[in-house]
């Protein structure tokens, strides 16, 4: 039995309240934007790369609890990663929300999107706003859509 | 409410069952209605006894499934008042019937210069082809507004303004499936007529709902898909005029379509068969002229009263009990779609919980991105009734919609 307490942990709701880095990054020379077709959720991801490091990185757009929160912890959790270990985090995330498995033992306020696994119609929600952002960092100028069979 | 109305829940098995843990209210009509079991027992009858392909056959079952879809064709003529059932081309739905007309209609008669008119408020289905068809022949594309707010009326002063001679061909939507706005269909025809333009009625969300007469309203086509009105999905029809029918090429190429083939000419047969290329779709037409009976046994009348009804509680419970709700639409004289937006819940979370307590709601643009735009939203929330809704069930989604924001703004 699916509990929605699992899916809507009060970390998601806290950041789908109070999303951080919620802005356009003025010194940002990375952009990557995502969107849902099928129901139109838009996120905006602001990336301030240095060499390899995401220095900074913030986001805005439209998108439902799981959608903001999943890309407001993102922020947090990616800001001064390389985008090899960004990379790495996605894919422990990717892993949590198909699977409800946890790739590392920490994954910090990132385990709060375990539940996603159980709502396979939310999963990607909780992965739009980092395929924008791996794409901004690449430097792909294609905006992401989570209608790729990556997902 | 004639005797038809009594058991009409039990006539829906598929209402009968718990999801997560609570009785099914389902409220996702806008998308696709339910089945009666008549519907589904016509659909296993007929590949229990009389399945065959239809025209080509001598034998018994050919004779019996041609038959069979044949009388569909004059069972969906009657049910729209056409004048004969020559009119009427069995489709995929209402999509694949707006892109023959916009194909086998447009292709032939636009040209640049020439304007297609369309409104706001059209779902993706009657704006993309014409989209298309604009690039194809380099006519234009212009919009009757919707007026500013939350009513989602068309703009009828605005009418005289865009609905010029240019105006070569007129699509709009009967019933808005994002606000429930109904159109003023044969306002809109008359109007159009005046100035030379045909008119493409999208009826997808009034053809099991309303009474419908497309004499009476003057449209040159109408779009309809079955699974919205009880039947199978996978069939729809276009209603034509003969005569325009008549004089336009085919759509799609193939067996049934033709009077004589060569190697390299062939002739086409008349309207209809000419617009329906290879085996149809004949157990999910003959489906759903069972659903046209059955739509008729209740009464389409006495459907769209239970509609108005239930949408006008649902809007003023709405409005009453749930904390800052935004309802869209016009409040009154409206079909059974009631969109909403709950402040500060994104509408794929409302959807999400109301799931969890089997509600079944949708969420998002509803194929209407252009709408959702002008009205500074990405998405809503969408309950749609049908008949075989209840009162009961607006006190689930009252009672679901303030837990939902409860649960969200605390
Ligand atoms: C107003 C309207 N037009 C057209 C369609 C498309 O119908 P179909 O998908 O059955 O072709 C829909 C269905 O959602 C609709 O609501």
């Amino acid at each position: 039995m699916q509990d929605l307490t699992d899916l809507y942990q009060s970390v998601i709701l806290d950041h789908n309240r109070r999303p951080r880095n919620y802005s356009v990054l003025p010194t940002a020379n990375r952009v990557g934007s995502g969107n849902n077709p099928m129901c139109g959720d838009q996120m905006t991801v602001y990336v301030r790369l240095e060499g390899d490091r995401i220095a900074d990185i913030s986001f805005q757009g439209s998108g439902c609890a799981i959608s903001k929160a999943s890309t407001s912890l993102m922020t947090i959790n990616l800001k001064g990663k390389t985008i090899a270990e960004a990379e790495a985090i996605y894919a422990g995330i990717h892993q949590l929300v198909t699977t409800g498995q946890v790739a590392e033992d920490d994954m910090s306020d990132l385990a709060a999107l375990a539940g996603v696994h159980q709502f396979p119609a939310r999963i990607k929600c909780a992965t739009l706003g980092w395929h924008a952002a791996l794409n901004a960092a690449k430097g792909e100028a294609t905006p992401a859509t989570t209608e790729k069979p990556s997902d | 409410m004639n005797a038809a109305w009594k058991n009409v829940r039990a006539d829906f098995p598929i209402l009968d069952q718990q999801v997560n843990g609570h009785p099914l209210v389902y409220l996702d009509n806008a998308a696709t209605s339910q089945k009666p079991s008549c519907v589904i027992d016509a659909l296993a009858n007929y590949y229990r006894k009389d399945n065959a392909n239809v025209h080509r056959g001598i034998h018994t079952l050919s004779m019996r499934a041609t038959f069979a879809y044949e009388a569909a064709r004059e069972r969906a003529a009657k049910f729209l008042n056409a004048a004969e059932p020559g009119e009427i081309v069995f489709t995929a739905g209402t999509t694949d019937s707006i892109n023959l007309v916009a194909n086998a209609w447009g292709d032939e008669n636009l040209k640049p210069g020439d304007v297609i008119l369309l409104t706001e408020m059209e779902h993706h289905s009657n704006l993309v082809p014409w989209q298309l068809l604009a690039r194809r022949t380099g006519a234009k594309l212009r919009y009757l507004p919707v007026v500013a707010g939350d009513t989602g009326l068309l703009d009828l002063a605005q009418l005289p303004t865009v609905l010029t001679p240019e105006v070569k061909i007129f699509a709009f939507t009967h019933v808005s499936n994002t606000l429930g706005v109904i159109n003023p269909a044969a306002e809109l025809c008359a109007a159009a007529k005046k100035v030379g333009a045909l008119t493409v009625v999208d009826a997808a969300q009034s053809a099991g709902h309303l009474p419908l007469d497309v004499r009476a309203m003057g449209c040159d086509f109408l779009a309809v898909s079955g699974h919205k009105m009880c039947g199978p999905t996978g069939v729809g029809l276009l209603y034509g005029r003969k005569t325009l029918l008549d004089a336009m090429p085919p759509y799609r190429g193939g067996g049934s379509m033709i009077s004589s083939v060569e190697y390299f000419e062939s002739k086409w047969a008349p309207a209809p068969a000419k617009f329906e290329a290879g085996t149809p779709n004949i157990a999910d037409v003959i489906a759903l002229a069972r659903a046209m009976d059955y739509l008729d046994d209740l009464g389409r009348e006495a459907i769209a009263q239970h509609d108005e009804k239930l949408a006008a509680l649902a809007y003023a419970r709405l409005l009453d009990e749930v904390p800052g709700i935004r309802i869209l639409g016009p409040a009154h004289h409206r079909s059974g779609v009631v969109s909403f937006d709950l402040p500060g819940v994104h509408a794929h979370d409302v959807v999400t919980m109301a799931d969890q307590e089997g509600v079944a709601l949708r969420g998002g643009h509803h194929c209407n991105q252009p709408l959702m735009k002008k009205l500074g939203l990405s998405s809503t929330s969408r309950a749609s009734f049908y008949l075989y809704n209840t009162e009961a069930e607006i006190d689930r989604l009252v009672a679901t919609l303030q837990k939902i924001s409860k649960f969200f703004t605390g």
